[in-house]
């Protein structure tokens, strides 16, 4: 749910990584945590277990700067993305303003990229969303391990709604903020429809 | 859903003045009204070094998934959470389609503080559901010379450098 407070001139917006697991939707928001700068990020809470896994969310304040004398501000969450963390998943999407969706791009993980976009899709439905229509961006990550898909073929299987498409290597930061430009970007101009 | 919430000066200064009455009688360190994404609507008393946008987070999350236990278990929710502390304990609750969060120390008691938020959660779920009722969005508001509404691409390149 967008938040706006006129008395503060703020926007804030809530923008979710969803995805299979280990497809790097931390490693997304790790790095745009490593490349902002101090004063414009907030501190990067990850409730992961031991192994690093995403148990519930992570969490990322990001202000990007002032439009139209408001200062807009956009939280970051990741869902976890391990198939049995689905009612988690689910509460995390509450009030969301953009999804984006990160593919593993891995011919091994094949379903498993198939099995999440249609879990999102469910729990959008679930949470009120019409999952048509929901700013939403696609990101093909790992797109530099020797079994990557090519573009076409994954564009072929994934694509549900002529989405903007972003190849990232989240690791090395390759396509990471080009993809969030591109869901800050429709959130922002979707703002103009409500 | 995802109509978002447009709050102006008014609506800010009543739910903070809210706020503030519920901190002073209860004699707790600071109060916040999050709502259900896990955004700050509006706080009162001294938050201190805390961080208020990783706690309203991190709360909203909490009670979400405290909500999704009480579903399992066959309860709708759970009318309040109390987190007790060593030294500071926080006091979870709702307030209309908000969350109503207290944060005190031994200066108050539980029973204190449950006794003023039940006291001031009719006000303070009155002023939301004001917001809720004008149904204002962010293209409707028409506040002049805001201008959200007129949002360009270019702007918002701008952002990104």
């Amino acid at each position: 749910m967008t938040f706006i407070n006129y008395a503060a001139r703020e926007i804030n917006c809530k923008v979710v990584y969803y995805g299979p697991g280990l497809c790097g939707k931390t490693t997304n928001i790790q790095l745009i945590h490593a490349r902002s700068r101090e004063d414009s990020r907030g501190k990067l809470i990850s409730l992961a277990t031991e192994s690093e896994r995403t148990l519930f969310f992570d969490f990322m304040p990001l202000e990007l700067g002032t439009i139209r004398g408001f200062r807009t501000r956009f939280h970051l969450y990741t869902v976890p993305g391990q198939v049995f963390y689905d009612a988690s998943r689910k509460l995390i999407l509450k009030g969301v303003d953009g999804v984006v969706f990160v593919a593993d791009s891995q011919e091994a993980r094949r379903d498993a990229n198939l099995d999440s976009i249609e879990n999102l899709k469910e729990n959008l439905a679930e949470n009120g969303y019409n999952a048509a229509t929901v700013p939403y961006v696609m990101q093909l990550n790992k797109r530099d391990t020797p079994t990557a898909m090519p573009v076409e073929e994954m564009t072929r299987e994934l694509s549900w709604r002529n989405e903007p498409i972003f190849e990232a290597v989240a690791p090395k930061g390759q396509g990471v903020f080009e993809t969030l430009k591109g869901i800050v970007k429709l959130v922002l101009l979707d703002l103009k429809k409500h | 859903m995802g109509s978002g919430m447009v709050i102006r000066e008014e609506d800010h200064s009543r739910l903070t003045g809210l706020l503030e009455r519920l901190v002073a009688e209860s004699s707790a360190k600071f109060s916040f009204l999050i709502d259900r994404a896990g955004q700050r609507i509006a706080s009162g008393g001294d938050l201190g070094e805390v961080d208020p946008t990783a706690l309203a987070s991190l709360v909203a999350g909490n009670v979400a998934a405290t909500e999704g236990v009480a579903q399992l278990v066959g309860e709708t929710s759970f009318a309040s959470l109390f987190h007790e502390g060593q030294k500071e304990s926080l006091h979870i609750s709702s307030a209309g389609p908000s969350i109503l969060l207290v944060v005190f120390d031994e200066r108050s008691s539980l029973g204190l503080v449950r006794l003023r938020v039940q006291q001031l959660t009719a006000p303070i779920s009155d002023a939301i559901q004001l917001i809720e009722d004008r149904g204002e969005t962010v293209a409707s508001s028409g506040v002049a010379g805001i201008g959200i509404a007129e949002i360009t691409e270019a702007d918002i390149d701008a952002l990104f450098g």
